[in-house]
């Protein structure tokens, strides 16, 4: 019988999710004897047309990393799609956005400007910018065009199935390459973690108040964390309540508070909304000028509740950017 | 069940009729009645509010604010006891707290935070349902519709754009 063929691909992303595959060490070798990989870019060597020539659905599972930013990252999420029969969002990005997800703060011009033309440590006099369409000895080259939105993978194309993280974790990589070779592979949908708060399996459990009261919130360079006390008892922004456990409580062993990158569990569908008012619930005043006062120690909410879910949070983007460049399309 | 945002005149329907949309969250043991007495006490105000009766401000998930903002409400308004006088003794300084972050993270995402507004208001204060609900349809019609159930099909175009260039080139060979 023929081994079943995998993917891997990679959109917009930083590599670290790739990195978590190869993070498998020596178990990497038991799932490439198991797999025929027939693309994964960061590794070996496939061309899109190997892709291309592949019948429909004959890719037994694509794990994607990566939001959907660019036109060709729309078009191979596309084509993954239809040549495969399990697609797996893998990572952060992929299943929410992201820190890519953040850029839907802005509108494209207003990042194509910075980095292009304003950014301090840049040299560029001509204000020179990616060009989608270029001449040279008479061929056309061209770049894909950057989209207006970010986006997750599945608000792009049908996903079956996700692994959150940022990056996912060895273990439950393992646990998800094991399911699916084994055919053993929960409903369609579902995300391929625990559905419980990261503070269950957090080691400083046992030091979380039942009562919380905030009077001041540090950032985790304000302060030398106590390295047994719960994050939130010490007044540091910690996302462990409205995130899904599954990583092994790293950030939180390496005395730093979670940062949420395993999105909600089933029970939420916003996951920044839901810690913004479990957190500001439980600030000690009742006087609106105090309160103000302490929650001025989160002085970007967007960023902290929503770092690795903008793109999928309910409101998606700045709500007041254009839909569409006007006159200047594309790059 | 019928969907109640249904009640609401449509806006894509009636483009030049546009009225504002505000979903109200009252607690139910000073805001709900507030509004009850001045129901029974046959005092107008505009019917831009469609009001859903919580226990208490407390439980006025930030979710559900921005939900409703989503599924096309132009304004949201809360209303829950005054200071000192919660029912559950807590639940509106939670919703006050709340209020004052969400706020911020409402204008950094674009939003004019004068479409989300909090107000005390006691059972006997019937008089102030009509007042605050009238200023607040005011302000929310100077502000203009929100409508962004229409601005994330607009972002949501490039991808169909996209979708056609992808089926044209592909039908391109055949063709040749």
């Amino acid at each position: 019988m023929a081994k079943p063929k995998v993917a891997f691909y990679w959109c917009a992303s930083c590599g670290g999710c790739e990195e978590t595959v190869v993070d498998l060490a020596e178990d990497i070798l038991g799932v490439v004897e198991q797999v025929d990989i027939v693309l994964w870019p960061v590794a070996m060597d496939f061309k899109y047309k190997d892709l291309e020539a592949l019948a429909d659905q004959s890719i037994t599972a694509t794990l994607l990393n990566g939001a959907i930013r660019s036109t060709e990252q729309e078009e191979m999420a596309r084509l993954l799609r239809r040549k495969s029969q399990v697609l797996i969002a893998y990572g952060s990005c992929a299943v929410s956005g992201g820190i890519p997800g953040l850029a839907n703060q802005f509108a494209l011009e207003q990042i194509l400007s910075f980095n292009y033309e304003q950014a301090p440590t840049l040299v560029n006099e001509s204000k020179t910018r990616p060009q989608l369409k270029f001449k040279d000895n008479g061929r056309e080259v061209s770049l894909p065009a950057l989209h207006q939105v970010v986006r997750s993978l599945d608000q792009v194309v049908d996903v079956d199935y996700y692994v959150p993280g940022c990056p996912p974790t060895p273990k439950i990589t393992h646990a998800a390459l094991g399911a699916l070779l084994a055919g053993n592979l929960p409903p369609k949908g579902s995300v391929l973690a625990p559905d419980v708060a990261l503070c269950d399996e957090c080691p400083r459990k046992q030091s979380r108040p039942a009562d919380l009261s905030f009077s001041q919130f540090k950032r985790p360079h304000q302060l030398l964390a106590d390295p047994e006390l719960c994050f939130l008892a010490q007044g540091v922004v910690c996302l462990g309540p409205a995130t899904r456990s599954g990583c092994g409580s790293q950030c939180a062993s390496g005395n730093m508070p979670c940062t949420g990158c395993f999105g909600p569990t089933s029970r939420v569908r916003d996951q920044g909304l839901k810690l913004l008012s479990a957190l500001s619930a439980d600030v000690a005043s009742k006087e609106e000028s105090e309160i103000d006062r302490v929650l001025d120690g989160i002085p970007d909410p967007v960023g902290t509740f929503h770092r690795y879910g903008l793109a999928k949070s309910l409101l998606r983007r700045k709500v007041n950017l254009p839909a569409a460049n006007g006159a200047k399309a594309g790059l | 069940m019928q969907n109640p945002m249904n009640a609401f005149p449509s806006p894509a329907s009636t483009p030049r009729a546009w009225q504002p949309r505000i979903v109200a969250f009252f607690c139910n043991w000073c805001t709900y009645t507030a509004a009850d007495l001045a129901g029974v006490s046959r005092l107008k105000y505009a019917s831009n509010v469609r009001v859903i009766r919580l226990m208490c401000s407390g439980r006025v998930d930030p979710q559900f604010i921005v939900e409703a903002l989503v599924k096309g409400a132009d304004g949201v308004l809360i209303g829950g006891c005054h200071p000192g006088d919660c029912h559950y003794v807590e639940g509106n300084y939670k919703m006050l707290r709340r209020f004052r972050l969400l706020g911020r993270l409402l204008k950094d995402m674009g939003l004019e935070p004068e479409r989300v507004r909090l107000e005390w208001i006691s059972a006997a204060e019937g008089e102030k349902v009509k007042r605050v609900v009238n200023d607040l349809t005011e302000q929310v019609r100077k502000l203009g519709p929100l409508n962004l159930p229409q601005k994330a099909a607009d972002w949501d175009k490039e991808l169909a754009e996209l979708q056609a260039q992808v089926e044209a080139a592909e039908a391109e060979p055949a063709r040749a």
